[in-house]
């Protein structure tokens, strides 16, 4: 038994602020301190709050340190562990009441409204640890659901609970099972899509560092549900620390016969097999990830048939999302009418969002389905850094759209993000303020999208490039009214014409960004000005007159020698030749250079 | 995305050969076999010239223009040689909206090289990455396994300064 243990969060976003030399200190203390049979450092999953990382937790008391550096340790550890006194000058600060009491973490605003479903384990368990999964009742819903229940039941309970796709399109995952069940074939597939390529997203690798094994016990119930023994978990190779965790994970499960061959001696077989994705976004697309599998480039194929029918290896196949998989086990446990009790009318269940942009707590939050936006940006996110104004957020990646401020107050489900144009997505959530160029941001993913188009069908490969032309047009100022027209225009055709779900959904950023703010493009067109500040061929930079004092320093570095004046005289930026490198304004001392 | 047109000629060692034989003997009766021994070629190797492919289409029976085709459709397979330090900047949506844009103009200015090329003395090698998941940290760049997070332009000479030994 231990008297303390001490959570530090192991995720990606963690490590990547240095949770591993926290480890290694924190160890090493320990030891030094003689607490190495009271005290245990557990290293978890994602705790969410990416954005004060490296994050740790000391229980049994719950004190939650944020920002943790390595040379705070040695307090921590004489303090808080050997003497028992919290060091509350570390402590994330909102937990610290006035009267210097300490409150609870779920009471805090980023912890107070979220509803942990699909991240329950995360940042609570050793994930490299099977032991700790079944501490959590893991693989019971297994266990009930070979021994229990027949296929047919288990298909039922996933369609009572009313649980959609959490890739982005929301189809039901319990008629996706069925169509399976139905098909006839001797040889049929469970996949994993773990390829999550849209940028900013970051939900999936959370599970899969934090709670694989939550995924693997969901797919042997998919598995035994279509009457499948092979399933494949396709995860990109961008994500170093969730492949290794799920190789532990599979390895161990493998060990306590919870896969392969026999399991829980009910005659039913399950195998597991791991693929890297290698830098494909279209990979993300159902029929691209089973072509790749099979070892080819990654191109989608036509629909019908669909997967369900002939998928992997011609095969029948189910091919679910990270997280559909991560709520699986809790609806077999809990019943479908407990899921259901949860989100809106067509959407039930939870959603997790993974916040970025402006947003001063970044990080993954997971909310019931009908949570307003408002409440995501204000209440959990704590608002936007320097006092900016709320301009839009981006849900739904390169084939969503954005939520402008007047729509701030919808409840977020599948079928409202579609009906303002957006999408659910698999869960990016990026806000943006007034210092952000919604035609900039359309541009930004319409590059994404040409680059990252497969070239099979003319009306992506093409039809993005011409979009994009005509967006760059836009932002240098060289556009007509005549184009906007002609840019909507070819919007719709690429929408109706493309193959897959990337050509189909690549003109939404530019339809929603031009929908709610035409007037925006306007300005690029007529004006020739980019009101938010960021398209380059827009702006002039200017010396302040009053601010310069001759130093001389600009001139030196300017790469296309557009700035002159004498020693200690003001200095003049030669329109013409410059070429608004940005150079000058991030040299001068004195913040005499302004862009406008 | 563009890539270098640098030929480096091609130095494998026997030792490397028969790693990557014992890799192609591992996979080859697996299904789909083809992706996940490119991916541990390109480990041995460190990228994936046509010398490397040809022992692969003749070990895995798979014809070499099949092969090319899958090597160049995947952004992480690479026909080059990387720098010694590979630098990526997240263009991922939560880094670009932080100004991730701007970071990687200036690597590009400092270094005098385009993404997907490398330095002429062999040394940083640049580009750009989709989201590596640290959004919380944005704007990201990576310099080999090391990360870089909350960064603003003025502070890359001084990282880049840590590699020039």
């Amino acid at each position: 038994m231990f008297r303390s243990h001490v959570l530090v969060c192991g995720g990606t976003g963690c490590t990547s602020s240095g949770s591993e030399q926290i480890v290694a200190t924190l160890e090493k203390e320990i030891e030094r301190n003689g607490l190495k049979d009271e005290v245990k450092v557990i290293k978890t999953g994602c705790f969410g709050l990416c954005a004060l990382g490296p994050i740790m937790i000391v229980y049994p008391e719950g004190s939650f340190y944020s920002m943790v550096k390595p040379e705070d340790i040695p307090e921590i550890v004489t303090e808080h562990l050997l003497k028992g006194r919290i060091v509350k000058r570390l402590l994330y600060q909102e937990t610290v009441q006035d009267d210097d009491t300490i409150e609870s973490l779920n009471n805090t605003n980023f912890y107070k409204k979220q509803h942990r479903v699909a991240l329950r384990n995360c940042g609570v368990i050793n994930p490299e640890n099977i032991d700790e999964y079944i501490g959590m009742d893991g693989y019971q819903a297994l266990g009930k659901v070979l021994t229990e229940m027949t296929p047919e039941q288990v298909i039922q309970v996933i369609l009572d609970s009313g649980l959609r796709g959490r890739g982005g399109a929301g189809f039901p995952t319990g008629r996706k099972w069925s169509f399976a069940r139905a098909s006839v074939n001797e040889q049929k597939y469970v996949c994993c899509n773990a390829d999550e390529g849209d940028p900013g997203a970051f939900m999936d690798r959370s599970v899969l560092e934090g709670d694989p094994h939550a995924v693997i016990e969901a797919m042997a119930i998919a598995g035994y549900a279509i009457g499948a023994n092979q399933g494949y978990i396709y995860v990109r190779a961008e994500y170093p620390i969730a492949v290794k965790r799920l190789q532990i994970a599979i390895d161990q499960a493998r060990e306590y016969g919870l896969l392969g061959k026999n399991i829980f001696d009910t005659g039913f077989d399950f195998n597991l097999e791991l693929r890297l994705g290698a830098g494909a976004f279209v990979c993300g697309e159902e029929t691209a990830l089973m072509t790749s599998i099979e070892g080819h480039r990654g191109e989608p194929r036509c629909r019908p048939p669909f997967p369900a029918v002939k998928g992997l290896f011609g095969k029948p196949t189910v091919l679910n999302n990270v997280e559909t998989y991560a709520n699986i086990p809790q609806i077999i446990l809990n019943g479908p009418e407990w899921f259901a009790s949860m989100g809106t009318e067509k959407s039930k269940g939870t959603k997790v969002f993974a916040l970025g942009g402006k947003i001063n707590n970044t990080g993954l939050v997971e909310v019931p389905m009908g949570t307003t936006l408002r409440e995501i940006v204000e209440e959990i996110g704590g608002g936007i850094p320097g006092g900016k104004k709320f301009k839009a957020a981006q849900t739904g990646g390169p084939s969503g759209g954005c939520i402008p401020a007047e729509h701030i107050d919808i409840p977020i489900d599948y079928d409202n993000l579609l009906s303002i144009g957006s999408m659910m997505g698999s869960g990016g959530l990026i806000v943006m303020d007034e210092d952000t160029c919604m035609v900039d941001i359309a541009k930004f993913f319409l590059e994404f999208t040409v680059d990252e188009s497969c070239g099979k069908c003319t009306p992506c490969r093409v039809g993005t490039k011409r979009l994009l032309e005509m967006l760059d047009k836009i932002t240098k100022g060289n556009a007509t009214l005549e184009d906007l027209d002609k840019l909507e225009e070819l919007c719709h055709y690429i929408k109706e014409n493309a193959l897959c779900g990337l050509g189909q959904t690549a003109p939404n950023p530019v339809l929603s960004t031009l929908h709610y703010f035409r007037d925006e493009y306007v300005s690029h067109i007529v004006d020739k000005k980019c009101p938010a500040g960021v398209c380059k061929a827009l702006l002039s930079y200017e010396i302040d007159p009053a601010k310069c004092k001759g130093c001389t320093l600009c001139s030196r570095i300017c790469p296309a020698s557009a700035i002159s004046g004498e020693v200690k005289k003001v200095h003049t930026i030669d329109k013409q030749k410059c070429v608004k490198c940005g150079a000058c304004m991030e040299k001068c001392r004195f913040g005499a250079i302004v862009k406008k | 995305m563009a890539k270098s047109n640098t030929s480096v000629p091609f130095k494998g060692t026997k030792e490397q050969e028969a790693q990557l034989m014992q890799v192609i003997a591992d996979h080859k009766e697996q299904p789909g076999a083809l992706m996940p021994v490119l991916q541990q070629a390109q480990e041995i190797y460190g990228y994936l010239p046509l010398e490397v492919q040809e022992m692969i289409s003749l070990g895995l029976d798979i014809p070499l223009e099949e092969v090319y085709g899958v090597v160049t459709f995947y952004s992480q397979f690479s026909l080059y040689p990387k720098g010694q330090y590979k630098i990526s900047v997240c263009l991922g949506t939560a880094c670009y909206v932080k100004g991730s844009g701007d970071i990687y103009d200036k690597l590009s200015r400092s270094l005098g090289i385009k993404g997907g090329e490398c330095t002429p003395d062999g040394k940083f090698s640049l580009e750009a990455c989709r989201c590596i998941g640290a959004c919380g940290l944005a704007p990201v760049m990576t310099i080999n396994d090391d990360v870089y997070g909350r960064l603003s332009v003025d502070e890359i000479e001084g990282i880049l300064a840590k590699y020039q030994d």
